[in-house]
């Protein structure tokens, strides 16, 4: 997966291209990295992915945890002197890696997301009951956090209908060709 | 940048505000009691909210995170139901972030405005006011609508938890944002705020179901944190949090956690605590009654 420089976008250019926003003005202050809440479920900080990227190590980075940990919550670009949009730094590595079809280090962040936007799809919102159902099925692991679902959905914290919209065309032209 | 708050009197009807209202999946279907209560307090305060009429999951979290055109696509759709002349509330803040941060994107970009005009076959509109459910507290008075405003929270201590809330994405800086509403809305009615070091530590969001170890360690260093300085309960104002610092906290007898959109209707007189307490899981009855908030 080593690019040709010459002949193609580096990857920074192609984030720069897609997100408008250029990770080359990072200082390494790790500002990013002392306020993430995550970070010890990263195998890389936030600046240490971007400098991956400023080496040419993309392979290292589109495989990296850190951009399947991030949540977005934004803890790090508001602390960010530079005012980079990290979390949609991390959006587009995610889907870059994605579209390599390189093997994905969070298989479980992937499967949940996948299913989350399975039910957005079928009735133009989430219903949980159905992503954690299937989700936990994807993982042949129905037993784990077996108890809290009974818990939630004792406490009706878990409807068991989905909320459906009516103009489900519109989603459909949302999501054409998927 | 094109700001897109401007503090107006649009809204105003007869004494009334009136608002749109955007819901979203977290407070629809598993929060009941959080919008439960919401409404009820905009009832109390002479606001009306009217659903947005068939709106869909604003591409939160899943959507951007692994398809950029779909999660551009839900919240613009979302944004071409709202009725012309009255501002859309939003009480969720993922939701807020993440239609604010569209609609600003349309706004100012031509090329977008065209897509957007093409694909929902209606003019953007430019003059949209997308607004927080904190933004109410700069359009009423809330003393207005109680008699003794101080003495209704009875010096209950309390822990505000904003989780992501005060962190917005560059785009959004110059917004508005949302430092000490709880605070300063909570001690006006009597309670007692207590200040910890965690208030704004995201809560796990989706890492709760995809990655519990991680969620639970940051949930219980809120907990804990809340509970070392000496509060009774923690508040929130947003459903995602509320259910994951209830769901993965295993700290030893945690403090109950409350919705901000609870207090603020009991503060008001509401007492329909029976169908909002029972959905909680650790059960915030025994504190209020101790605290002379619930009689029975």
């Amino acid at each position: 997966m080593k690019m040709k420089r010459e002949e193609q976008q580096t990857l920074s250019e192609e984030i720069k291209e897609n997100s408008g926003i250029n990770f080359n003005a990072c200082l390494h202050c790790q500002s990013c990295a002392n306020g993430c809440p995550f970070l010890e479920g990263m195998d890389f900080p936030p600046n240490a992915v971007f400098r991956l990227i400023q080496l040419g190590m993309d392979e290292e980075a589109l495989n990296c945890s850190t951009i399947w940990i991030c949540v977005g919550c934004n803890t790090c670009s508001s602390a960010c002197p530079m005012a980079i949009d990290i979390p949609s730094v991390m959006d587009g590595l995610r889907q870059k890696a994605l579209k390599t079809g390189i093997k994905i280090p969070e298989p479980d962040i992937l499967s949940f997301h996948e299913e989350v936007l399975n039910t957005v799809k079928k009735y133009g919102r989430t219903h949980k009951l159905e992503i954690m159902m299937r989700y936990k099925l994807r993982r042949m692991d129905l037993l784990s956090d077996m108890g809290m679902g009974l818990k939630m959905l004792k406490k009706r914290k878990l409807d068991l209908m989905p909320s459906k919209i009516q103009d489900i065309k519109a989603i459909d032209k949302i999501f054409k060709d998927k | 940048m094109t700001k897109s708050s401007k503090i107006n009197k649009a809204g105003h009807e007869s004494g009334k505000l009136k608002f749109s209202f955007f819901p979203g999946c977290s407070l629809k279907a598993s929060g009941h009691e959080n919008t439960d209560s919401l409404l009820k307090f905009c009832d109390m305060v002479n606001i009306e909210l009217t659903e947005l009429d068939d709106w869909n999951c604003c591409g939160s979290s899943s959507a951007h995170s692994i398809d950029h055109e779909v999660a551009k696509l839900l919240p613009m759709r979302n944004i071409s139901l709202a009725p012309k002349g009255i501002p859309l509330l939003i009480a969720c803040p993922s939701c807020m972030i993440r239609m604010k941060s569209t609609y600003l994107k349309i706004k100012n970009d031509p090329i977008l405005k065209k897509e957007y005009e093409t694909l929902w076959e209606k003019p953007f509109d430019e003059d949209l006011e997308i607004i927080h459910f904190f933004e109410i507290f700069e359009r009423i008075n809330l003393e207005d609508y109680m008699d003794e405003p101080d003495k209704k929270l009875k010096k209950i201590k309390i822990a505000p938890y904003y989780g992501c809330m005060l962190s917005m994405p560059p785009d959004l800086r110059h917004e508005k944002n949302y430092y000490g509403i709880i605070e300063e809305t909570l001690s006006k009615l009597g309670g007692d705020i207590i200040s910890y070091g965690y208030s704004n530590m995201c809560c796990g969001t989706y890492l709760s179901a995809a990655k519990p170890e991680l969620a639970e360690n940051v949930v219980n260093k809120i907990v804990s944190q809340a509970m070392e300085a000496k509060a009774e309960c923690i508040v929130t104002a947003c459903s995602m949090c509320h259910l994951n610092l209830e769901i993965r906290c295993t700290v030893k007898d945690p403090i109950p956690v409350l919705h901000f959109s609870e207090l603020l209707s009991m503060a008001l007189g509401v007492e329909d605590h029976k169908k909002w307490f029972p959905r909680h899981i650790v059960d915030p009855v025994p504190l209020l009654k101790k605290r002379g908030l619930l009689s029975s």
